[in-house]
């Protein structure tokens, strides 16, 4: 019987995170699309060049930046927004199977979810690509 | 306009055949379009997320993928991909494409082997157990029971997933698979689905790397993920539906066409 719940609860985990990617992702998408038509409005007879790699400029790389010219409805940083809720999506759900296998009191596995859910935010937030 | 069209392709015919979309992503931008691998790298993790994370609308209430061996194999490749985000950064625009034309080669000939399902019931391996990874699943009403095998070994090969996954912006579904069937002896059902969750929180790791750099254009995300979403929606639905062997057998063939084109432009230089 212990076991019949345990698993019950597992599926339900499954489930919620399954909800939770297909909302981030709608969520996303939907503001990039907004973005884009904003984006296209502005820049309707530029042609861009993406032969040479130069990198982006610092006001979209910087995650508080995306997000002050995503509020002032800038296209470019607007779509950028969007793909940083597309990245975070993935990080939610770790972050939702820590809270899971915390209420399963799964010890073993919230701690599994912990590390992971570290490795990310610390790649996302650290600068440990910089 | 182009990219669009083609990414929904892309889109669908990822989700169709298992192997996300990375895979066409980079070689229509780099030799379709001309553009610079970097920057078609890192649209192209953009393209995983959303595939991966897109994908997920069919197969969560099934049931079937195992949460608990994914977590755990997480550890190894989002490290992985951490590592792999680096190495992109010191590296050639040569050899990057040169290993992302053998990946493809090894990717078509992996998703064109046949299916063959491992004998459920095998001996309980101790590691398995002690982090409880055997699990269960249901097919037409009658329990499969499994085990898990070498850990240790499944978890190293998904390191070098994960690292490829950050060197070549794919999802490298393809490596996530051979760990789990052949290393780990998992039933290909659970093994495919955990892969898909897994592809999402790697691709993840490296993306945030990738965004930091500067290698994520939002003119040139945006077709693409405008085209992608709806593909994976619409390949994941068409996936219950239709018998996808010869759709298979095909991709298979022009991902390595295009894995030697790869290898040939990078040798030459023209990328």
């Amino acid at each position: 019987m212990k076991h019949l719940i345990k698993k019950i609860r597992d599926k339900d985990i499954e489930y919620r995170m399954g909800m939770l990617l297909i909302s981030g992702v709608s969520l996303s998408g939907f503001i990039v699309l907004i973005g884009s038509i904003i984006y296209l409005y502005q820049n309707k007879y530029v042609t861009s060049d993406y032969n040479i790699f130069l990198g982006e400029p610092e006001r979209l790389r910087n995650l508080y930046d995306i997000i002050k010219g995503a509020f002032l409805l800038r296209g470019r940083e607007l779509i950028q927004f969007g793909l940083v809720i597309l990245i975070a999506t993935p990080v939610a759900r770790v972050l939702f199977a820590v809270i899971g296998f915390y209420m399963e009191k799964d010890r073993l596995y919230t701690a599994v979810s912990i590390v992971v859910l570290m490795i990310l935010l610390l790649s996302l937030f650290a600068g440990v690509g910089k | 306009m182009i990219i669009f069209g083609s990414s929904f392709a892309a889109g669908l015919l990822g989700a169709l055949t298992g192997l996300g979309g990375g895979v066409v992503i980079i070689p229509l931008l780099t030799l379709g379009f001309g553009i610079n691998i970097k920057y078609a790298v890192g649209t192209s993790l953009i393209a995983v997320i959303a595939t991966s994370s897109g994908a997920a609308a069919s197969y969560v209430k099934e049931g079937i993928s195992n949460i608990r061996i994914g977590m755990f194999l997480e550890i190894a490749t989002t490290i992985g991909a951490i590592s792999g985000a680096h190495i992109a950064g010191l590296v050639s625009t040569e050899v990057v494409a040169v290993t992302f034309g053998i990946v493809l080669i090894f990717s078509a000939f992996v998703s064109g082997r046949r299916k063959e399902e491992f004998a459920t019931g095998v001996e309980a391996n101790k590691t398995a157990s002690y982090l409880r990874m055997n699990g269960k699943y249901t097919l037409e009403h009658d329990e499969v029971h499994y085990t898990v095998k070498n850990v240790p070994g499944g978890f190293g090969v998904m390191y070098i997933a994960g690292a490829l996954s950050g060197l070549l912006g794919i999802g490298s579904g393809a490596f996530k698979v051979i760990a789990m069937d052949y290393i780990m002896k998992l039933p290909f059902r659970v093994s495919t689905t955990t892969s898909n969750f897994m592809i999402g929180v790697t691709a993840a790791a490296s993306a945030g790397i990738y965004l930091q750099k500067g290698y994520i254009d939002p003119g040139l995300s945006m077709p693409v993920v405008l085209g992608i979403l709806p593909g994976a929606l619409i390949g994941s639905k068409l996936l219950v539906r239709f018998r996808t062997k010869w759709l298979r057998i095909i991709f298979a063939l022009v991902i390595t066409i295009l894995g030697i084109e790869m290898i040939s432009n990078g040798i030459s230089g023209n990328l």
